[in-house]
């Protein structure tokens, strides 16, 4: 593989890998603070992207909003406030009823969510491709070598902007502000967290309200990118973002967005080496060793099976 | 005049495992009061039970008057009843200011910077360690943190579980003289368990002895020091 052909795919690479990484970082948080893996949050991802067409397409057809950039805006934060909705909803009816009962139940339940999730999209939806209108199809060029043109899209820039700000906003809040604090000291005991004072419920509850709301973002992201959408589309992106967080160490926040960001570099590379149509098979061997090889992930913590 | 925390006839549970079986005890305003008793007694089960955390399945307890038996733990806690619990529970992965922090949530963190520099007064260990991480500090320092930790709520009632264990003697006695300054200074309400029974009995104004989730024997710090069978059972070769 040529230079422009290497920089082309690291564009790529980290563009996919910052959506792979905002949809992590749910898992991860979720994991964290109730050592359970969320299945439904890969079809919350979905929910979003569906979510942020029909209000782009409401904006732009209906109200007529000439911006794209600012429906899409506007699509994004009414996503984000219908899924945290709805990670609240799901945390209290699906899940804290099970909290204390056995271990695997409100993993069972997850499934249970993930599955009635991607079939209401498809019987409300249907099942064929979701496009949007063609939209920012501007592209900054950077260099051009043996007659390939390397390019940096709009889209692209937008993706990586938008989530470096939010994950610098997110870091901030939990590394600074009493709700960060609070998350964290659930995370790490709940019952010494309770004794100063914290409703640890509630704190729970925030955290998936959080993990959907970046979610939102992230289907937002990848309805930008690839201009379609599909019921399906929780599963695929789901497990390479629950293997960004366990590859980079499952209840990690940095390690989510490493992870993230790895992960979408090797399918880049991976897709620019081999045929297209296995591209993801690498995140799925990646996912089947570290789980055998490395469990806690880059980042994380040997004894992160205390739950 | 009513007590400050009042517990009657309280039974707790784990399980089928019944460790408190109707515990009658008070602690009144400005008192330090200690509870002893062997491993396995009950008295850390009493201790959270306080806090509801196993719940008192029968009986009551009630804080300034109000009933808190069925109230959820954060609630209780944010009526300004802070503890120091078994086995320290710092937050292993947060700093210790950031543990402080912990602490100081039940006040709103309306005297942070006050009571920061007041605790680092009383505990000048943590000062040196304020930016390392809670886990890594040594018995001691977790032991001096979770104190601090639970004296920034600026709480009214203060829970101490076995604030000496494991303790080299003189840490040991620096935290007792820190307990004793700051009930007579301030007036600050402390229960106390300890399987320290000499140092607890010392200090504290009154006692009560707890055997298999009863409690058998209560009296002045002096009456239970000088009781025989406290002698017999709890101060062999404790005392120095
Ligand atoms: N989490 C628990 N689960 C089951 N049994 C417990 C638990 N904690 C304490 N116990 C039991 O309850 C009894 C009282 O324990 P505890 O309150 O810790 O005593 P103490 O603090 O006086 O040493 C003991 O028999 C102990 O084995
Ligand atoms: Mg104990």
């Amino acid at each position: 593989m040529g230079i422009e052909v290497f920089v082309q795919q690291l564009i790529n690479g980290l563009t996919l890998g910052s959506i792979y990484g905002l949809i992590a970082i749910g898992y991860t948080m979720v994991f964290g603070i109730i050592g359970m893996v969320n299945f439904a949050h890969g079809d919350v991802f979905m929910l979003s992207a569906f979510i942020a067409l029909i209000g782009f397409l409401v904006l732009t057809t209906i109200l007529g909003i000439g911006s794209v950039a600012l429906a899409l805006f506007i699509a994004m934060l009414v996503g984000m406030v219908l899924t945290s909705l709805w990670g609240w909803s799901l945390e209290r009816l699906a899940y804290r009823p099970l909290r204390g009962s056995f271990r695997l139940a409100p993993l069972i339940s997850a499934i249970g969510v993930s599955i009635f999730l991607s079939n209401f999209v498809q019987l409300a939806q249907g099942a064929r491709n979701k496009p949007t209108p063609p939209m920012m199809q501007e592209v900054i060029p950077l260099f051009e070598r043996n007659g390939y043109l390397v390019a940096l899209s709009y889209k692209q820039l937008i993706i990586m902007l938008v989530t470096a700000t939010l994950l610098t906003g997110f870091w901030y809040v939990v590394k600074k502000t009493s709700l960060g604090r609070a998350q964290r000291a659930c995370e790490q005991d709940r019952k010494m967290a309770a004794l100063v004072g914290i409703d640890v419920d509630r704190t729970i509850a925030l955290t998936f309200v959080l993990g959907a709301a970046l979610a939102a973002v992230a289907g937002t992201m990848y309805l930008l990118y690839y201009g379609v959408v599909n019921f399906a589309d929780g599963f695929i992106p789901g497990v390479k973002a629950f293997t960004a967080a366990v590859l980079g160490g499952i209840g990690s926040l940095p390690g989510a967005v490493l992870g993230g960001l790895i992960i979408g570099l090797v399918e880049t590379m991976w897709s620019a080496v081999f045929p297209i149509e296995y591209k993801d098979v690498a995140s799925f061997c990646i996912l089947a060793i570290v789980l055998t090889f490395m469990p806690s992930g880059i980042l994380g913590r040997p004894e992160v099976e205390k739950v | 005049m009513t007590a400050l925390l009042s517990i009657r006839g309280v039974e707790a549970a784990y399980g089928a495992i019944v460790a408190l079986k109707g515990v009658d005890l008070e602690v009144n305003q400005g008192e330090i009061v200690t509870l002893i008793g062997s491993n396995g007694a009950g008295k850390s089960t009493l201790m959270m039970t306080i806090f509801g955390n196993p719940r008192a399945r029968r009986g009551s307890i009630a804080f300034d008057g109000r009933d808190i038996t069925a109230l959820p733990t954060h609630e209780i806690a944010r009526l300004r009843i802070a503890q120091s619990p078994e086995g320290r529970r710092i937050f292993p992965r947060m700093t210790v200011y950031e543990n402080l922090q912990m602490g100081a949530e039940l006040d709103g963190a309306a005297h942070f910077r006050e009571d920061l520099e007041r605790m680092l007064a009383i505990f000048p260990r943590l000062k040196e360690r304020l930016h390392q991480r809670g886990g890594t500090m040594s018995g001691g320092e977790q032991q001096m943190l979770a104190i601090a930790r639970a004296l920034m709520a600026r709480p009214r009632l203060l829970l101490l579980d076995e604030p000496s264990l494991g303790l080299a003697p003189l840490i040991a006695k620096q935290i007792f003289a820190v307990v004793a300054d700051l009930n007579r200074r301030e007036g600050m309400t402390v229960f106390l368990v300890e399987q320290n029974a000499y140092h607890a009995l010392k200090l504290a104004h009154r006692g009560y002895v707890m055997v298999t989730g009863q409690i058998t024997m209560s009296g002045t710090g002096a009456e239970l020091l000088a009781n025989p069978d406290v002698k017999a059972a709890y101060l062999e070769g404790g005392a120095h």
